[in-house]
């Protein structure tokens, strides 16, 4: 078999997956958040939490509900790790430093999964287990909560109730993420992914270190999380051994994000609202792949740093969805990609984690694009936009401004100090424009909540802990509280009746606007930065 | 701020409750389901044909190269216009062109770069057949017994390979 066959061939195998899920799936988390019952085990936890399952929340007290539970998330992470030496299974794997643990703590809480430590000489299976395999599945719940809230804004009419973040919250977890992840654990196993409780093994007179990897493996990748259980992430044999688990993988982290956009046109009433999202993120997704996977087929040294069973179209499509999601798993290493293939991987990211992006987040991002673009097309034509019923006014479109513009203010000035400490020259692994590179990754990484790094960069200093740590922070927050403001003031308006003057949104003229919105937020954003990094090196 | 601590409360009693459903109970029953007997051979890896260690010897077929600090994996990270690195590059060429006794411009591309997790199990077709010579000659087993081996541990579905570990004990067994 060619390697372009056989890349085709596991494209197809992929999309056909997705194919065959995306409708039951779609439908089934439509039905989750629609559902008024509650099960006895959520009811249970409802109980414990003091919580009113069916009481409903402004979208003030819905931000306060992801706040305070973001909060008390990070603080409880971070005892973890600071208390690690007194726990079981930590190996003599001490307390993890502060910054580090700072870090980290928020990285999982974030649902970015940015790893400035090394697995297998700092983390103990206690901390991964009842750490941050639980965030890897909270903070999922969170993004998904948060999606549904904006879509309630758009479904409901003169209320100012938006749901209960809890009760989103709980049925997330309980009824999405957890089963999917116990079937995907053991399909992983299955597969040959390794779950043990040993420190290591000894393979023929070499110590290898290993951990209860499928249960973290399989939420990883379904919570687009992507913080690798070792080092090498999922390019390491026992979190990814085949190249079948490799394309279960890429489908798990594929999964979600395509399928609510199904679940998006259940809830809205209107199906064909959620396909043409899906037709915008399907059609960005495609064109990085052949960008990526192009770049890499025709390199200089196209297997430097990837894997041989996954090769270069098992690589490329890998780096393709997990930038293009916010996974931030790698199977890969991007930072021995091409100038043009990384730097495909790094304007994933600078898209704003829409192509299909991460759970929940995906969604509610390209929303708040949609947003943008039907601005854009009401300033030409002299009208006030209008997007699934709802009048997009000056208080809406402040609220996706700000929305969209977090990410790209607080990744720039990140990343423009980083440039210029004297420090930052000896953290970088390579020098020139590939060095810039690994600068921008990292704050692009961070911002957008991804975790995948050009991992040549030391990002072990206070300077880069603390503000990759709070890039994360903002990254994350700031769209959240905008996206609840946003949903709030939607949810409290009349519906706008369908005249001959109102721009449909299902169509192709709606598909290019919204991909052009996407293409030129980013490029006007970031071209200047991108020439300087990935454009300078794929020139050269 | 009153409504923040208000939620952050009921968050944390929340918090707890997950973290025993998804933190304790969840990695168990992942754990209980991979004891199963036939379901997975080896989850604790023992005997394990997944990565590739380098084994002392001629008469051992040679893995990709690995720029992994165990225990920790990993690769180079070095880009593609990196020249200390293109140096790194050229002198494995040359080193394994004059180990297998054949031109430099035979040495496959698998054979002189670093892998993504420095434990890559595999090589190409390609680097095998070139060590062929050498196994047989410091094994002692005829080159048609080696090639037999080698293509006993050929596998893939998409992407042809070879898996080292296993045809290095492959080696010691009809040794």
């Amino acid at each position: 078999m060619s390697p372009l066959v056989a890349g085709l061939l596991q494209v197809g195998i992929l999309i056909t997956a997705l194919a065959v899920v995306y409708r039951p799936f779609g439908d089934y988390m439509a039905r989750v958040f629609r559902s008024e019952k509650h099960s006895k085990l959520e009811l249970a936890i409802y109980r414990f939490g003091r919580i009113d399952p069916n009481s409903e929340q402004k979208w003030s007290t819905y931000a306060y509900g992801v706040l305070g539970f973001s909060f008390v998330g990070i603080v409880l992470l971070y005892v973890l790790q600071r208390i690690q030496s007194v726990l079981p299974f930590n190996f003599e794997r001490g307390n993890v430093p502060e910054g580090m643990a700072f870090n980290t703590a928020i990285s999982f809480v974030t649902n970015t999964n940015w790893q400035s430590y090394v697995p297998e000489a700092v983390m103990g299976h206690t901390v991964q287990m009842v750490g941050l395999t639980v965030q890897n599945f909270v903070s999922a719940a969170v993004g998904l909560a948060v999606a549904v809230a904006l879509i309630r804004g758009f479904v409901r009419h003169q209320t100012d109730r938006l749901g209960n973040f809890w009760v989103d919250l709980v049925r997330g977890t309980i009824r999405i993420l957890l089963p999917i992840a116990f079937v995907a654990a053991i399909v992983l196993i299955a597969l040959g992914v390794t779950m043990s409780i040993k420190s290591g093994v000894d393979v023929d007179g070499q110590a290898i270190a290993n951990a209860p990897v499928a249960s973290q493996e399989a939420i990883k990748e379904l919570g687009t999380n992507g913080g690798g259980v070792l080092n090498a992430n999922s390019a390491h044999p026992f979190e990814n051994p085949n190249e079948w688990s490799n394309l279960f993988e890429i489908f798990l982290l594929l999964a979600i994000p395509v399928a609510l956009t199904r679940t998006f046109g259940q809830l809205v009433g209107e199906k064909k609202q959620g396909y043409v999202l899906l037709s915008v993120m399907g059609g960005l997704w495609a064109a990085m792949l052949a960008v990526i996977w192009g770049a890499e087929a025709s390199g200089l040294r196209p297997l430097e740093g990837k894997e041989l069973r996954f090769d270069v179209a098992g690589s490329a499509i890998f780096a393709n969805s997990t930038t293009g999601t916010s996974t931030g798993a790698v199977n890969s290493l991007h930072d021995s990609y091409t100038g043009l293939g990384g730097g495909g991987a790094l304007l994933n990211m600078l898209f704003g984690e829409m192509t299909p992006g991460g759970v929940g987040t995906g969604i509610y991002s390209i929303l708040v694009m949609a947003i943008i673009a039907m601005f854009l097309a009401g300033l030409m034509v002299g009208r006030t936009p209008e997007y699934l019923g709802k009048k997009l006014g000056r208080k809406e479109v402040t609220a996706a401004a700000v929305s969209i513009l977090a990410m790209p203010t607080v990744l720039l000035i990140g990343a423009g100090i980083a440039a210029i400490l004297p420090s930052t020259q000896g953290a970088l692994n390579n020098s020139g424009s590939h060095g810039l590179s690994e600068i921008l990754y990292a704050y692009a990484s961070a911002s957008n909540n991804n975790g995948s790094a050009f991992a040549g960069i030391t990002v072990t200093n206070d300077w880069f802990q603390s503000s990759l740590g709070l890039c994360m922070l903002f990254g994350r927050f700031l769209p959240i509280i905008a996206v609840l403001a946003l949903a709030g003031s939607l949810a409290a308006q009349k519906k706008v009746p369908v005249t001959a003057g109102t721009l449909p949104t299902t169509g192709p003229l709606f598909a290019s606007l919204l991909t052009g919105a996407i293409v030129l937020v980013a490029a006007l954003t970031f071209v200047p930065a991108l020439a300087l990094g990935p454009i300078a090196e794929a020139l050269l | 701020m009153e409504n923040f601590f208000k939620q952050a409360w009921a968050g944390l009693r929340i918090l707890l409750v997950l973290t025993v459903v998804c933190g304790v109970l969840y990695p168990m029953a992942v754990w209980g389901v991979s004891r199963i007997p036939g379901l997975h051979g080896n989850a604790e890896a023992t005997d394990t044909t997944l990565v590739a260690v380098v084994r002392e010897g001629d008469q051992y077929f040679v893995p990709r190269p690995s720029a992994a600090t165990l225990p920790a994996s990993g690769g180079s990270n070095k880009g593609e216009l990196n020249e200390d690195y293109t140096k790194v590059i050229a002198e494995r060429r040359t080193e394994i062109a004059q180990r297998e006794g054949v031109a430099e411009d035979q040495v496959p591309q698998d054979a002189v770069t670093a892998s993504a997790s420095g434990l890559d199990p595999d090589i190409s077709q390609e680097y095998a057949e070139l060590q062929v010579p050498r196994v047989a000659r410091a094994s002692g087993l005829s080159v048609e017994k080696v090639r037999e081996l080698v293509s006993a541990g050929t596998g893939g579905t998409f992407t042809t390979t070879v898996n080292v570990t296993a045809l290095n004990r492959a080696i010691d067994a009809a040794r």
